[in-house]
């Protein structure tokens, strides 16, 4: 039913008017910088993505969000379902740092700065430290992972991101035995992330998984959708996707990540404790105090307005893999 | 009785201003520009619309008064009706598109869910409004007609708690109607209050200071 759209320029393909000014100064500091001189490399090398675009924009430089990514390998944790289109994938979020609005990430992200990005490690583990997103991803190759997204508001979409899997990322930090769970926090930065200027949530953004949930090989740090790095959006540069639990649990913007040895606070779930848990499973037999979380509307290719709402699976269709991190635990209590 | 005068041209041009919004989501559908989750759109915008047009349909008294033009009354119902046209189209979208095959489903929603039981209750007490809405039905039921018709302060009541029962954790924009529909209730207080005594200068007064943070 829907109609083929056109190949439109995408904001995010669109360099910013303050980065085109100074790309000579932005040029500067890459050269300058022997961490992001790959970075760069790559940049020249590949082609630009979308002929139309490079006529009205200089192509990204580096990884800047939306660029093209190099060298992606596919996975047998991929989902053949019919995908959700990339305008909505990077149209459609819940990214409350910008805005409450589904519209208002695209909308207000736009000349958010992704890059430089670091991340500190810290916590129960024999290897802290903070390191440059660059040198994060470095050692790994990046790996496409195609996987069902169930928002808790009841609806859902098929996502190709791109990224790690969490546990290859963790162990390089060697977590000790007294890591029972991993804490993660986005960036509070009320300058460059407008939404945060309204306390709708307890800023920073934080989540937190147990450690099996973490080192379990669905659980995913996305640095890209559809092939290109991050749209702001989107989460950029990092964020985690738990392709079993509700789309909250996918913190956006990671800074931090933290092994402790305590179940961590998590934003929903402090927020709205009887509506949100921490373990936050894909579960239809649990409902939403205030809604059904038995069948959702799916955004995809093969969904229309007449036939989008479908049922909802258990562990979002992904309990052959994760069921059994549950044993014996009741998922109504635990939800 | 019915002249054909500039307050009936009005409302030639006030209708299909009135049917715009209709018109322009099933535009929209057709054209696939209602974003990512078309279902949400329709069902969110023809709710927002069913609240307006009660919200201002409420307005039509406080505003007479205020302003001391009696033909705005001649308004009154072509925006109730609105009101309840809207609601039907978000009760028919949220049936029909968003259940869709689901929609047995309709009677947990309304029995198990409060905000989708109040929402419900709004619509069926707008049912009889509307059916009342005629000349003849008005003369047939002389005084209670007024008796029933004020229990659309109910409807917006419950309307209102059926926005912000939905909303995940953003009040403000349920707030905004809250607060209007606050405005009305104070409004009205104030007149009821000033009818029980004797100083009308009072009433006007009080109406005035509330009238203005109304608009």
């Amino acid at each position: 039913m829907k109609p083929i759209r056109d190949p439109i320029i995408l904001p995010s393909e669109i360099t910013d008017e303050r980065d085109f000014r100074g790309r000579r100064s932005l040029l500067a500091a890459l050269a300058a910088s022997p961490l992001l001189l790959t970075g760069c490399q790559s940049a020249s090398s590949e082609a630009p993505v979308g002929a139309g675009a490079t006529a009205k924009a200089a192509p990204p430089v580096g990884p800047a969000a939306g660029g093209a990514i190099p060298g992606i390998k596919t996975s047998a944790l991929s989902t053949s379902e019919p995908k959700t289109s990339w305008s909505d994938v990077t149209s459609y979020n819940n990214y409350y740092e910008f805005g409450t609005g589904k519209g208002d990430p695209v909308e207000r992200a736009q000349s958010f700065q992704a890059r430089p990005w670091s991340v500190t490690v810290d916590g129960e583990c024999e290897a802290p430290g903070t390191i440059d997103l660059e040198d994060l991803i470095k050692p790994h190759a990046i790996e496409e992972r195609i996987y069902r997204m169930r928002c808790v508001e009841a609806w859902s979409m098929v996502v190709p991101w791109n990224g790690i899997a969490l546990a290859d990322v963790l162990q390089r930090f060697k977590p000790t035995s007294r890591a029972k769970y991993v804490r993660f926090v986005g960036l509070e930065d009320k300058e460059r992330m407008p939404g945060q200027r309204y306390p709708v949530l307890d800023w920073p953004y934080q989540e937190g998984l147990r450690m099996d949930e973490a080192m379990h090989p669905l659980a995913f740090l996305a640095v890209g959708v559809y092939s290109r790095w991050l749209p702001n959006q989107n989460g950029a540069p990092l964020r985690l996707v738990v392709p079993w639990k509700y789309g909250f649990k996918g913190i956006k913007g990671i800074v931090r990540i933290e092994f402790t040895n305590r179940k961590p606070a998590t934003s929903w779930n402090d927020s709205a404790p009887d509506e949100y848990g921490f373990y936050a499973n894909v579960n239809p037999a649990v409902d939403h105090p205030r809604w059904s979380q038995a069948s959702e509307r799916r955004i995809a290719a093969d969904r229309n307005l007449f036939n989008a709402r479908i049922p909802t699976l258990p562990f979002n269709g992904y309990a052959e893999q994760v069921a059994s991190l549950y044993t014996g635990m009741d998922l109504a209590t635990y939800f | 009785m019915t002249r054909f005068d500039r307050i009936a041209w009005s409302k030639l041009v006030l209708f299909p201003l009135a049917l715009l919004p209709a018109l322009l989501l099933v535009e929209g559908a057709f054209a696939n520009r209602l974003g990512a989750d078309p279902v949400d759109t329709l069902t969110h915008a023809t709710g927002i619309w069913a609240l307006r047009f009660l919200l201002l349909s409420l307005t039509v008294t406080p505003l007479r008064q205020w302003t001391g033009w009696n033909g705005l009354i001649r308004y009154r119902r072509m925006l109730g009706l609105f009101a309840f046209f809207y609601a039907t189209l978000h009760l028919l979208v949220y049936v029909a598109l968003d259940l869709g095959a689901y929609w047995a489903d309709l009677l947990t929603d309304i029995t198990k869910r409060p905000y989708m039981t109040v929402g419900f209750a709004a619509w069926l007490i707008l049912l009889p409004l509307a059916a009342t809405s005629t000349r003849s039905m008005i003369r047939r039921l002389g005084r209670s007609w007024q008796k029933l018709h004020r229990l659309v302060y109910v409807a917006a009541v419950l309307a209102v708690l059926h926005f912000f029962w939905l909303v995940k954790a953003d009040l403000r924009e349920p707030a905004v109607y809250a607060g209007i529909l606050g405005d009305f209730a104070r409004v009205q207080g104030f007149q009821s209050l000033a009818q029980a005594s004797p100083g009308r200068a009072d009433q006007r007064k009080g109406l005035k200071t509330i009238g203005t943070r109304a608009v």
